[in-house]
């Protein structure tokens, strides 16, 4: 429901009905400063795994732990 | 060859990195290759806005994997890579520069990278941009052979606080290269018999990506992502990640995930041509595949007692089993379609101080 608000909330102001504020205020974000909530935890791990996929894999880049380019032969 | 693990920054959010130690072991065992050793990474306020970090990263490399076997001799090597890294805030803007180096017998890399991150919209929006430059060299063991590779890379991100346990972000990579962007040691073939590969000496490849995290509980978070990929070697490909992570009391977290790939080939990729082209390729990571990767971590959390004043610690054990299954390479010692299994084990300590 808060996303569907959300989306509108963007919609609205884009097309100059509504002025857009931030609707999430920083007291309410306790739950996202949790560090489950982290895009990602533990970097290194992260970065790791993500090599093993672009060393066996065509694709590369586009990802939070994705390390830049690379010289894949 | 092994590309480059740290080239560019990645900041997320306009605020500094904790100061913080990082160490780990890795070992990779699949497909006839294994890789393991150890890496380290440091991070360190120098001022109240200024951090500076350093790492460290070897593999240890045994290869006879299915294409050296079959066209090329079974080799070990090592790959050495250091990184050194600074980030500086300046008010909501944080920006950070990033040089990496890259060693091993027969490549060397060389990367520079910039990036800025800036809070917006009351905080609930981080915008992100990165550049980074590479220059590479690929050699062979064997004769004088040396190539060089330039490349640049363009990052874009956003995060987006949408509601008060929910997060979204989209991230969109270009990478252009120019140089000898094949294997010097790898073989095609025609009409079964082995050729060298030649590849264009240009490549872009452009990556989307969006994905969300949201709290499910005070307890439990879940997450899904999407990426597409495309190049000009008419590669495309797309993949979906689910991950779940739950608290199990104050002391453990424990993390799963999920992760399907599939891609289709270049258009210069053939398990075996008709004839000779001006480009060829048979390396199977150019070819028409899928993946699966199920994965599980386990984390043990230090908060109180901890020596040496340092604030918390964790250690981590991850472990991801992944299968890969190829339509169009041929594992030319049983004349079967090439699959493997693989298994990546990852023990991991951190602390923060």
């Amino acid at each position: 429901m808060r996303i569907t608000a959300a989306v509108a909330l963007i919609v609205f102001s884009l097309t100059g009905c509504v002025r857009l504020e931030p609707w999430v205020k920083p007291y309410e974000r306790e739950v996202l400063a949790d560090p489950i909530m982290s895009i990602s935890r533990d970097p290194m791990l992260d970065r790791y795994r993500q090599h093993v996929f672009d060393t066996r894999e065509a694709a590369r880049g586009g990802t939070v732990s994705a390390g830049g380019g690379c010289g894949c032969n | 060859m092994v590309p480059a693990l740290m080239a560019a920054v990645s900041l997320r959010a306009a605020t500094l990195p904790e100061d913080r130690v990082e160490a780990m072991y890795h070992r990779y065992d699949g497909g006839g290759v294994v890789v393991d050793g150890p890496a380290m990474a440091i991070r360190r306020h120098i001022t109240n806005d200024v951090s500076v970090g350093a790492e460290y990263y070897v593999d240890s490399i045994s290869a006879a994997s299915v294409d050296v076997v079959t066209s090329a001799s079974p080799y070990s090597e090592q790959r050495t890579e250091t990184g050194m890294t600074v980030d500086w805030l300046y008010g909501a803007t944080l920006m950070g520069a990033t040089y990496t180096h890259s060693t091993e017998s027969d490549y060397e890399s060389n990367n520079y990278g910039l990036a800025v991150s800036q809070d917006i919209f009351g905080g609930m929006t981080t915008v992100t941009m990165g550049y980074a430059h590479g220059d590479d060299t690929v050699m062979r063991n064997d004769t004088d052979f040396e190539e060089p590779i330039d490349r640049d890379d363009f990052r874009l991100g956003l995060t987006q606080v949408l509601t008060p346990t929910l997060l979204a972000t989209v991230d969109y990579e270009a990478i252009t290269e120019e140089g000898y962007l094949a294997n010097p040691y790898r073989s095609a073939r025609v009409l079964g018999a082995q050729v060298p590969e030649q590849y264009p000496g240009t490549r872009t490849t452009q990556a989307l990506s969006v994905a969300g995290l949201k709290s499910w509980d005070e307890d439990t978070a879940v997450s899904a992502g999407y990426r597409y990929f495309t190049d000009t070697w008419d590669v495309t490909a797309q993949d979906i990640e689910l991950g779940a992570t739950r608290y199990l009391g104050n002391r453990w977290v424990v993390d799963l995930s999920y992760r399907y790939y599939t891609q289709n080939g270049a258009s210069f990729y053939s398990d075996d041509f008709d004839r000779e082209y001006n480009y060829m390729a048979r390396d199977k990571e150019l070819s028409d595949f899928r993946s699966h990767a199920v994965g599980a971590r386990v984390s043990w959390l230090f908060h109180d007692s901890l020596p040496f004043g340092l604030s918390r610690a964790n250690v981590t054990f991850a472990y991801d089993y992944m299968r890969f299954d190829y339509d169009d390479y041929t594992d030319l010692r049983t004349g079967d379609p090439y699959e493997f299994d693989t298994q990546l084990l990852q023990i991991y300590f951190t602390t923060w101080y």
